[in-house]
């Protein structure tokens, strides 16, 4: 049998099911009884809802039930909650506007969900939305993060002033006043990250389900989290304590973020289906994932860095205007503070930072994480800075990098914005970049397109992300409401094979084929003996889920720490079982063995003994093998690398083409090098869509121009070059497995290589910046005006 | 999508009659675009009249003319040894019509009869001169399209093939939209019995058009030189958030050009 534990590129076991149509998804599931639940949504941008007429529509055929916002007010159900509070500049806590699960008294969004049509058939639940009879009183509306602090602007929360959910920042001012002051040169660049629709291709969707007999209540739900999901929805909104609450995530088609959230059409069909005593389902139509599920990015940022005479950083200043769309969604604060702010030192020495980050509302979807969080706007404007840094000053790009960059020998090393970093090599990334993506080869291939009429770019960019998030104490002194801990059951069956029950949930991950390595690796059994169960709170003793790259780091470790206990409980029962002292049995590749002898018991016997125990040490140690664990990390994780990306651009059409791509990746310990590889493909796919392609629009009236495939352009595999991947391993110093993660590094990583190398291939236009998505229209303008032409800033 | 009862003739007969005693029916011919649009909702047809059964589809060259039946697919165009020979422009535009799906699914009777401006084969009928075949008479090129979604098809009229005169040289080039892929820009020259003709589709706001500074000056010389400095006025051009009016006017300069070289 071929080596299958750690660092094996074990082939996915769950692919299998995926490929061959039989994965378990939310809609597959049927409940005896079931109804079908359509929500109609607001399709004004910003109204006053005079009265709803639910009449007309509960009289259709096969309606069972319509309800309003004011019904689910009437029993008592709760907003929506935020789940990270962050706190003014001057201490106050931010805004916190509620977020009815049905909208009351306003709409504030295109999607805004108003009522809820229940019928015998979805056809049916769909004629009788329609039916739904609106009055309403258009208001003025809020498009674009900076109209929402215009003097003057309509108020998207009529007691939000201003329209701002809170004024942050972190970070010493003084110190970097003072750098300003006697710095040799200031440059400034004023960007914005677009935002970004997720698009999972598997679109949301649940049902609930309601046992009369027992009184438990069931959520089906397409989520990253479930027990996240039944402790907001359970304590908050619809009171439902978590023994009678039971949140099952099976098998889901991509998350990226937007399935982290607890959203209102769960707590919809959770509650209908109690008052109903029936299962009621509701799934999204792709149209509706448009409006409804939650979007990403969306910063408005003026970025200053201060630098002496010979490029070295000093001191960098930022601003930013952050989108939270119309109601704060669960996770939405953090991520333009704790997960942006925190990490504006990137892989750089920069020895004073001090950023201002301003959260408004505005009547579009909510913003929230979305695969990269925060991150990837961090080490969109550190690298695409750094170029315009070289750019104006003339430096060389690649050596600005290498002289600022935070030496090798300098970890633990703090930044200036509250993280420590364990580990790195940024100059070895950086180097093992370089030369495989032949950087100094670069002028012969652009001579060679040159020859051929084409625009030839590279570009680079240098990143570092926080993962593994993170140790519960920190978080929770930095407003988060919930611990960031995992969980995980480690039950060994009495032949010997394994089930692990993880908090972490797999949305693509791969994490049924990791984790069973991991333990397969750890425990000495064969790989085919271990089972991964996941998603489901009756089965998992508790979760926090998988986001922010953490499932291996966070979840893992939690693994780790059970399997240790089982290891120490079975040397137990080795030691009586060969007659020898505790402390003399050692454990390696599946057996226990008495140490400088050759008496030994394979792991499967230590097991059987465990659930047989005939010969057993009775009295002071219980039968069965079976261990819990839970694991809080002590840091985040840092992972970092080194991106370069070659483009060509037509001069005639301004299309740019990604001609090479290559990523060099500080991961840690690779547990599965071939997952880790799909990984980086997945993240650098979803990073060129940002760079190149993607971008939610909304006109100023209000409406989304994006809200189908026929006009969100999202990255196919012919806007892909063939990757090139490569890895410098560091481990991380404070989890047993030495992992960082490497969900998101593609999205952060990428679209700063991409647009710098779009910006070197318009060197001879003296451009200096360009919004994403450099689109052909917004490339061919630049070309068109012709060379030397100062692009506007 | 709303109930609708559906009905598939076996004749164009039969479907003519079905159509014409309820003015609600549709036909459906590939249903690329119709049931999208059913499926949000956005119309309510009585009925579905199916034309599959009807006896629409087929190729056939003869007497210096390829006549393609109404509902032959994309698919069966792109991959007709007979089209490939004959006006291999054509098989190669049908060839990249939307995806493999649409292309087995999509017939040319479907998509000239929607005239969607930004789809492909209007650019072909008119480029190529083509004569529109319908169950009462025969529709030239020129006088079919009338607009965005509009032709010169009569309630109770069905096509039922297209023919097209083969040409000496053409070729056709789209610049897609990036997200949708239909055509952004795409332009047709052919140089055949009709004369040069150049069409434009995706970028005119009524729908594909003729390009006819760059016609006469293809006419006199069949190079890329010769329309090199032709400018298409950008102001009956279509703007949205992928181009604009003078993006797309300068595509269709790029895309014409492209178009003349590879019709060689």
């Amino acid at each position: 049998m071929a080596f299958e534990g750690i660092g094996a590129s074990v082939r996915r076991t769950e692919d299998q099911r995926f490929l061959s149509g039989r994965g378990n998804y939310t809609d597959d599931i049927n409940r005896p009884g079931q109804l079908y639940a359509i929500i109609r949504r607001s399709d004004r941008p910003h109204a006053r809802i005079v009265s709803i007429d639910t009449k007309a529509a509960a009289e259709m055929p096969g309606v069972v039930a319509v309800y309003t916002g004011t019904d689910l007010q009437a029993d008592n159900v709760g907003g929506l909650p935020c789940g990270w509070l962050i706190k003014n500049k001057d201490g106050t806590p931010m805004a916190e506007p509620p977020h009815p699960v049905l909208a009351v008294g306003k709409v504030r969004h295109v999607g805004d969900p108003l009522a809820v049509v229940i019928a015998e058939t979805r056809q049916q639940a769909k004629d009788a939305a329609e039916k739904l009879a609106i009055e309403w009183q258009d208001l003025p509306s809020i498009s674009s993060t900076q109209d929402a602090i215009a003097p003057g602007a309509a108020l998207v929360h009529d007691d939000v002033e201003g329209n701002v959910c809170y004024d942050w920042h972190l970070g010493d001012k003084e110190a970097v006043d003072a750098a300003f002051a006697k710095a040799a040169r200031v440059v400034r660049l004023d960007l914005t990250n677009s935002r970004l629709i997720p698009n999972a291709m598997e679109p949301r969707a649940a049902i609930g389900d309601f046992d009369r007999a027992t009184g438990e209540h069931t959520l089906f739900t397409t989520s990253q989290n479930p027990h996240v999901i039944r402790l907001l929805m359970g304590a908050f909104v619809l009171h439902i304590p978590e023994s009678h609450l039971r949140v099952v995530a099976p098998d889901v088609g991509g998350g990226f973020g937007s399935k982290i959230y607890h959203y209102a059409e769960e707590a919809i069909v959770t509650w209908a289906a109690g008052k109903l005593g029936r299962p009621v389902k509701w799934t999204a139509e792709r149209t509706e994932s448009f409006i409804s599920d939650a979007h990403g990015r969306d910063h408005v940022t003026t970025a200053e860095m201060a630098i002496d005479k010979d490029g070295n950083y000093l001191a960098l200043r930022v601003k930013t205007l952050a989108n939270m769309g119309a109601y704060l969604s669960t996770f939405a604060t953090s991520i333009p503070t704790y997960l942006y702010a925190t990490l504006l030192a990137g892989v750089y020495k920069t020895p004073a930072i001090y950023a201002e980050v301003k959260a408004v509302f505005t009547n579009t979807v909510p913003v929230d994480a979305y695969r990269g969080a925060g991150r990837p706007e961090a080490a969109y404007l550190l690298e695409r800075l750094t170029d315009v840094i070289a750019h104006d000053t003339g430096l060389d790009r690649v050596a600005l990098r290498r002289q600022n960059l935070i030496p090798a020998n300098a970890f633990p090393y703090q930044t200036p914005v509250a993280l420590q970093y364990d580990s790195g090599n940024y100059q070895a990334t950086l180097e093992s970049a370089l030369k495989a993506a032949d950087w100094n080869g670069f002028p012969a291939r652009r001579a060679a397109a040159a020859a051929k009429g084409k625009l030839r770019g590279i570009g680079i960019s240098t990143y570092i992300e926080a993962c593994g998030i993170a140790p519960s104490a920190v978080a929770g002194a930095l407003g988060a409401r919930a611990g960031l801990y995992e969980a995980a059951n480690i039950r060994v069956h009495p032949t010997g094979s394994v089930s692990v029950f993880t908090g972490s949930h797999s949305h693509g991950q791969g994490h049924e084929t990791t984790f069973a390595q991991l333990v397969a690796d750890q425990l000495g059994i064969p790989f085919n003996q271990v089972e991964i169960v996941h998603g489901d709170t009756e089965k998992i003793p508790f979760g926090m889920g998988t986001y922010g790259s953490r499932s291996l780091a966070v979840g893992g470790s939690a693994m780790v720490k059970a399997m240790d206990k089982i290891i120490a409980k079975g040397k137990r029962i080795a030691a009586h079982l060969m007659e020898a002292s505790v402390a003399d049995i050692e454990f390696k590749n599946g057996s226990f063995s008495v140490a400088g002898t050759d008496k030994s018991k394979s792991f499967g016997e230590i097991a059987l003994t465990a659930y047989v125990p005939h010969n057993y040490p009775i009295d002071e140690l219980e039968p069965g093998l079976e261990e819990n664990a839970f694991y809080d990390p002590k840091n985040f994780t840092f992972p970092a690398g080194c991106m370069v990306a070659e483009v060509e651009i037509d001069r005639d059409t301004g299309v740019p083409s990604v001609v090479s791509f290559v990523a060099v990746d500080d991961v840690g310990r690779l547990i599965n090098p071939m997952i880790v590889e799909g990984q980086v493909h997945g993240g650098v796919a979803q990073g060129i869509g940002q760079a190149l392609l993607e971008s939610a629009t909304y006109d100023v009236s209000g409406q989304i121009v994006t809200g189908s495939f026929m006009d969100y352009t999202m990255p196919r595999s012919d806007n892909l070059p063939s990757f090139k991947t490569g890895n410098e391993v560091t481990l991380c110093t404070h989890n047993p497995l030495g992992v960082k993660g490497c969900g998101e590094l593609g999205t952060i990583g990428s679209p700063p290589a991409i647009v710098n190398a779009v910006i070197d291939a318009l060197s001879e236009y003296d451009v200096r910046h360009i919004d994403m998505p450099l689109s052909p229209q917004k490339i061919w303008s630049i070309v068109a005006a012709g060379p030397k032409r100062k692009a506007a800033e | 999508m709303y109930d609708f009862t559906y009905q598939k003739p076996a004749s164009v007969a039969d479907a003519v009659k079905l159509l014409g005693a309820d003015p609600e029916a549709k036909a459906l011919a590939g249903g690329m675009t119709l049931i999208p649009v059913l499926k949000q909702r956005l119309n309510k047809p009585s009925a579905l009249v199916d034309l599959a059964d009807a006896g629409l589809a087929g190729i056939s060259v003869a007497g210096g003319t390829v006549r393609i039946g109404a509902m032959t697919t994309h698919a069966t165009v792109a991959n007709s040894a007979d089209v490939k020979k004959a006006i291999p422009a054509l098989a190669k535009l049908a060839g990249g019509i939307g995806d493999k799906e649409v292309r087995h699914r999509g017939t040319i009777g479907g998509s000239l009869a929607n005239d969607d401006p930004t789809a492909d084969y209007p650019a072909a009928v008119l480029a190529l001169g083509a004569t529109v075949e319908t169950n009462k008479r025969s529709i030239k090129a020129d006088d079919f399209f009338q607009g965005m979604f509009m032709t010169a098809l009569e309630p109770g009229e069905l096509i039922t093939a297209v023919s097209f005169p083969v040409p000496e040289k053409a070729a056709y080039m789209k610049f897609p939209n990036p997200a949708s892929r239909y055509a952004l820009v795409g332009v047709f020259v052919a140089k055949g019995p009709a004369g040069v003709r150049v069409a434009v589709t995706g970028a005119g706001q009524n729908g594909v058009f003729r390009q006819k500074a760059m016609e006469a000056a293809l006419g006199k010389s069949f190079s890329q030189a010769a329309i090199a400095d032709i400018a298409t006025p950008a102001d009956e051009l279509n703007s949205d958030i992928h181009a604009g009016a003078e993006y797309r006017a300068h595509l269709v300069g790029v895309m014409a050009r492209r178009a003349v070289a590879a019709a060689g």
